[in-house]
């Protein structure tokens, strides 16, 4: 229990998706306008990861490994799969995106039509990848460990796109020069917000 | 003064000239102008904001003061152990020393401020007179004079002008200057051989010469040669502004009389900081020996009177632009600044002074806290008019 706990306030914070890797930059920039969107977003980011990160987690170690497959059958103990893992981390993301777009349209169409382009293109969000493959890079033990991480790490990206979205709103009052007004200024806030966020690295849990 | 003023009347430069915006800024400085601020997110008031930032500029004049004895006495008593602490030397060594580094972090931001006011044709911000005075306050007492102006340079810069100047920026300016001084030059921002002035010098002339903190003394040895008194009454080695808690005490008590600072953030904070010092000490007893433990088993009051605890909440975290703008937002604002701020000082051990980055990091997470603030209040008033 304990070191899920670790897991979790790690990913949140401490190896946060947006500060510390700078993964899924581009609907990070593109929806955090207004914080009633930001948070919509946040919501399905960390939904598709929930699903995802598990469901490819036991894709790589049931089947793409090598050598996972031997529950099936002893023979197939020989094969190593994991130059597939991509393609397949892909399609089941892409899978359970389109699910997700679905069900957003269905009961919260005001936020599917403000989120336009950007629900869809979850499924290239390099955050969600990016939580697959750190799970097969770090290999986490077990199911739970990979789930924790998957919510731990769409917390902490909706923490941060939240923040920035208030930011953002509280900036409508400044007079930002000219060129810099839009993503300009996001990248800086980014930036500023990416060294407050320094004081939790080297934490070691 | 009626000469003074004339002479500002005969040399007054035409609006389009570079010199009028300088111009501006030196009349307003010496007389009270006829017209009160009116721009900027945070002023809510008829008052001029040159005042208020006036206000803070006494409130800091105690740890000033102060830290200029303490600068002379650190550097002296290596070479004579029984000296005595209000001494002329003392007060003459700490202003040879800061005087310059507050000279160059005047030079440097005012610099850059004049220019941004020009190109944007308005009057100078006033709220670099603050930040000004509060950089050198939060160096320590050794770091070379450019880095201090790159620092203000980047922080006046990035920190400020690119969202527009005075009253409209995110961060507080002078953590920033510290922050990115602190990430850039890491050796000369920690560590044992920083926070005395010339202690080069100093370990060659002395044996057995050791210019760590109270805090590093814990990080390294698990204990401290200082006492809470001591540090209480602010004779040990730090940052130039932060070592004397009666100072500052003496600062707050005239930030909240003016009402300039905000007496709910400095009370949740250091409510916040004993909380989470508390939860150490309850759980550090069942905890395997080492540094951690140490450290975890402090005192709670220790933690306020070490380090830059006290100087951060006081002046720091009520910087009214950067904090928390509601007033229940304010009570979590600081909360949250206390217990981060221990929970970084205990747990990183990069990073004993976790009063910078906690209150960066709430800085940032300030806009959020005013907003479900100000949502569930809509969300209250939208239920009581319809019942």
């Amino acid at each position: 229990m304990g070191e899920l706990i670790n897991i979790f306030i790690k990913s949140v914070f401490i190896e946060n998706m947006i500060f510390a890797f700078f993964l899924g930059m581009c609907s990070y920039l593109a929806v955090s306008k207004t914080v009633k969107t930001a948070l919509g977003l946040g919501i399905a980011v960390t939904f598709v990861l929930l699903i995802t990160v598990p469901v490819n987690y036991l894709l790589d170690t049931r089947l793409l490994k090598a050598g996972a497959m031997a529950w099936i059958d002893p023979e197939l103990a020989q094969y190593d799969l994991s130059f597939l893992s991509f393609i397949m981390f892909i399609a089941i993301i892409a899978a359970m995106v389109q699910l997700v777009e679905m069900a957003v349209e269905r009961f919260a169409p005001a936020l599917y039509n403000a989120l336009g382009i950007f629900l869809p293109l979850i499924a290239v969000n390099c955050s969600i990848l990016g939580a697959a493959l750190f799970v097969q890079e770090r290999g986490y033990q077990s199911l739970a460990e990979a789930t924790v991480f998957g919510v731990g790490s769409g917390v902490g990206w909706m923490l941060a796109i939240v923040a920035v979205a208030a930011i953002r709103e509280r900036l409508q009052y400044s007079h930002v020069p000219a060129p810099l007004r839009g993503l300009g200024i996001t990248f800086i806030i980014t930036g500023l917000m990416g060294m407050a966020f320094m004081g939790f690295m080297g934490i070691k849990l | 003064m009626k000469f003074l003023h004339n002479f500002l009347e005969k040399i007054r430069p035409a609006e389009t000239s570079p010199m009028y915006t300088l111009h501006n800024a030196i009349e307003t400085f010496l007389f009270v102008p006829g017209h009160t601020t009116h721009s900027g997110a945070h002023v809510r008031d008829a008052i001029d904001l040159k005042r208020t930032m006036f206000t803070v500029i006494i409130a800091l004049l105690p740890a000033l003061v102060f830290g200029m004895f303490n600068a002379g006495y650190q550097h002296y008593r290596w070479l004579s152990p029984d000296l005595a602490f209000w001494t002329m030397d003392n007060l003459m060594y700490g202003a040879m020393r800061i005087m310059p580094m507050i000279a160059v972090t005047y030079i440097a931001g005012l610099s850059i401020e004049i220019y941004f006011a020009y190109i944007n044709k308005h009057a100078v911000n006033e709220g670099f007179l603050v930040s000004g005075m509060l950089i050198p306050l939060i160096m320590p007492i050794d770091i070379p004079l450019w880095m201090v102006a790159i620092s203000t340079a980047f922080a006046v810069l990035f920190g400020k002008e690119v969202f527009g100047g005075t009253g409209m920026n995110v961060l507080n300016p002078a953590l920033t200057a510290r922050a990115f001084a602190f990430f850039a030059y890491p050796t000369y921002m920690s560590g044992d051989k920083v926070w005395i002035g010339d202690s080069a010098d100093l370990a060659q002339k002395v044996d057995g010469f050791s210019g760590a903190t109270a805090l590093g003394q814990y990080a390294t040895t698990g204990t401290t040669s200082y006492s809470a008194w001591d540090a209480f009454l602010g004779f040990i080695p730090g940052s130039i502004g932060e070592t004397s808690a009666v100072a500052i005490l003496i600062g707050a008590a005239y930030l909240i009389y003016s009402g300039v600072g905000s007496w709910k953030i400095m009370l949740s904070g250091a409510l916040g900081a004993l909380t989470m010092a508390f939860i150490f000490n309850s759980v550090s007893g069942s905890m395997d020996p080492g540094p951690m433990k140490e450290y975890m088993s402090i005192p709670p009051h220790f933690h306020l009177v070490f380090g830059s605890a006290a100087f951060a909440l006081v002046f720091m975290a009520t910087d009214p632009v950067s904090a928390a703008h509601t007033e229940t937002g304010k009570w979590i604002y600081g909360f949250m600044i206390g217990i981060l701020g221990i929970l970084i000082r205990v747990f990183n051990p990069a990073y004993p002074e976790g009063w910078m980055l906690a209150i960066l990091l709430m800085n940032t997470l300030a806009p959020l806290v005013d907003y479900y603030v100000v949502d569930s209040n809509i969300q209250k008033r939208l239920k009581r008019a319809k019942a």
